[in-house]
């Protein structure tokens, strides 16, 4: 086993809050929301990026939830910026005011990344929960203006990937540096909604037309990033580019994961209200669970290829197998194949629901806790 | 896609890209956007060059006197790579 430890992990991801003006139906956040009362705080968040720093880090990604609406947001921006972290800020952009987004460039934050769900506002609002397309819009060039780099980030599904080539007018229009269109992942409750949000293949084969002439047209100006659904290819996904070997993600309650979707696993929490991250990343059960190919059962133990997929996701095979053990059943070598190839079927049969349409099932949307008096950014 | 560097162009960083010492791995990084470069000892030499001031052609040759050889097409080379993913920008004035 490679020791990966040696390393130490290249960015945290700082999920600050749970909290959120938007309830998308693919929301990454686990289906039991962390109360706002449970959230580390800003001493225990500054202890968390020190530490990460001591273990190597050199990437700090400040998200949620809605991490504007934590009010010491700037404070732990430049805490991180003051450590070397290149700082990023993952963001729905509601409460991106001018103010505030004037005392972030002030703390020193080196990037930020504005989340789009649609082309226009109808579209966008029904998909986000609330009133929010131009107030995005409106963000993402404020976010130029203060010359930060702008990523957008477009999470793609069944009822808005067919406005992909809309969408990348407005990467051209917004100039934005880099644009990561990326197909939904079915963890959590996008796992619940995956009826309503897996594209047919012919919509797919459309987004992935549009997206490789927009990478050519946009050479040297934008950086497009097209990320596929794996539920659509023959092999998994090296998901995080191994388990506890790049990356770390701090929940608001200061749990610590491998992965986003790593808490739906049963496995020990590892918690850094208990531990230092220097323990939590070398030894604890949690990050060493899967580190490395010994843990790896047939069909991947034996596998060419178990070095390059790394046997897939652990996640994904929990949620689909019940068993966090067993190959991704994404791979076309996994005996639970069958379980994806249903649910692709079932996306393509002409019954399916149609794009744009409800579907059978009704779709179910976090209700994170907002502030109870509607926040204010200023 | 390879970008042709001319030797009369002043390369320097990105705006939005750093360098900086990582202690943890004992080389200097280049950080940006998603983005962790661990470079070599000659990338960060010729990245520390890169101050918008020096010509292609004087970093050459302040490296050919430190390294004592020619290192023309490996300077051309590594900033042609990173021209291309926009970490650094030419001053073709």
């Amino acid at each position: 086993m490679p020791d990966v430890t040696l390393d130490g992990p290249l960015g945290v991801l700082a999920e600050l809050t749970h909290a959120c003006p938007l309830s998308c139906s693919y929301c990454s956040n686990p289906l039991e929301l962390t109360k706002r009362s449970a959230e580390l705080s800003t001493d225990e968040w500054r202890r968390v990026l020190d530490e990460a720093a001591d273990l190597g880090v050199l990437q700090g990604h400040f998200s949620g939830g809605e991490p504007l609406l934590r009010r010491d947001l700037v404070d732990l921006v430049g805490h991180a910026s003051g450590l070397g972290m290149y700082t990023n800020l993952v963001t729905s952009a509601i409460g991106l005011s001018r103010p505030r987004a004037e005392a972030l460039r002030d703390a020193g934050l080196d990037h930020v990344q504005v989340s789009i769900q649609a082309d226009e506002p109808v579209l966008s609002d029904r998909l986000a929960g609330i009133s929010s397309f131009e107030k995005k819009i409106e963000a993402a060039r404020l976010v130029k203006e203060l010359g930060w780099p702008l990523t957008l980030n477009v999470v793609l599904h069944r009822q808005n990937i067919d406005r992909i080539g809309a969408i990348l007018e407005w990467v051209e229009e917004l100039e934005a540096d880099r644009v990561e269109l990326a197909n939904t992942q079915y963890y959590g409750w996008a796992l619940r909604n995956r009826e309503a949000l897996l594209p047919s293949r012919e919509q797919l084969e459309h987004a992935e037309k549009v997206s490789r002439e927009a990478r050519e047209r946009l050479r040297g100006r934008t950086d497009v990033i097209y990320v596929i659904p794996d539920y659509y290819s023959q092999y998994p996904k090296p998901c995080m580019g191994g388990w506890g070997s790049r990356q770390l993600v701090v929940g608001p309650e200061g749990n610590a994961w491998p992965c986003l979707s790593a808490h739906e696993l049963p496995l020990p929490r590892a918690n850094v209200r208990e531990h230092d991250l220097s323990w939590i990343w070398r030894s604890s059960p949690l990050f060493t669970a899967f580190r490395g190919t010994d843990w790896m059962p047939d069909p991947c133990r034996s596998c060419d290829r178990r070095e390059v997929d790394l046997g897939g996701c652990r996640c994904q095979a929990f949620q689909l197998t019940g068993d966090m053990h067993r190959t991704d059943p994404v791979c076309v070598l996994s005996p639970d194949r069958h379980i994806v190839d249903e649910a692709v079927a079932a996306a393509n049969d002409p019954a399916a629901a149609p794009a744009a349409g409800s579907s059978r099932e009704p779709v179910l949307v976090p209700m994170p806790e907002v502030s109870v008096r509607p926040h204010r950014a200023d | 896609m390879t970008s042709t560097v001319p030797r009369t162009g002043r390369p320097k960083l990105a705006r939005f890209v750093k360098t900086r010492y990582d202690s943890a791995r004992e080389r200097q990084v280049l950080l940006g956007p998603e983005t962790v470069v661990v470079l070599n000892p000659t990338g960060a030499d010729i990245l520390a060059l890169c101050d918008g001031a020096r010509s292609v052609a004087e970093i050459v040759d302040e490296l050919g006197r430190r390294y004592d050889r020619v290192v023309d097409d490996e300077v051309e080379a590594f900033l042609a790579k990173l021209v291309s993913r926009r970490w650094v920008e030419i001053d073709h004035a």
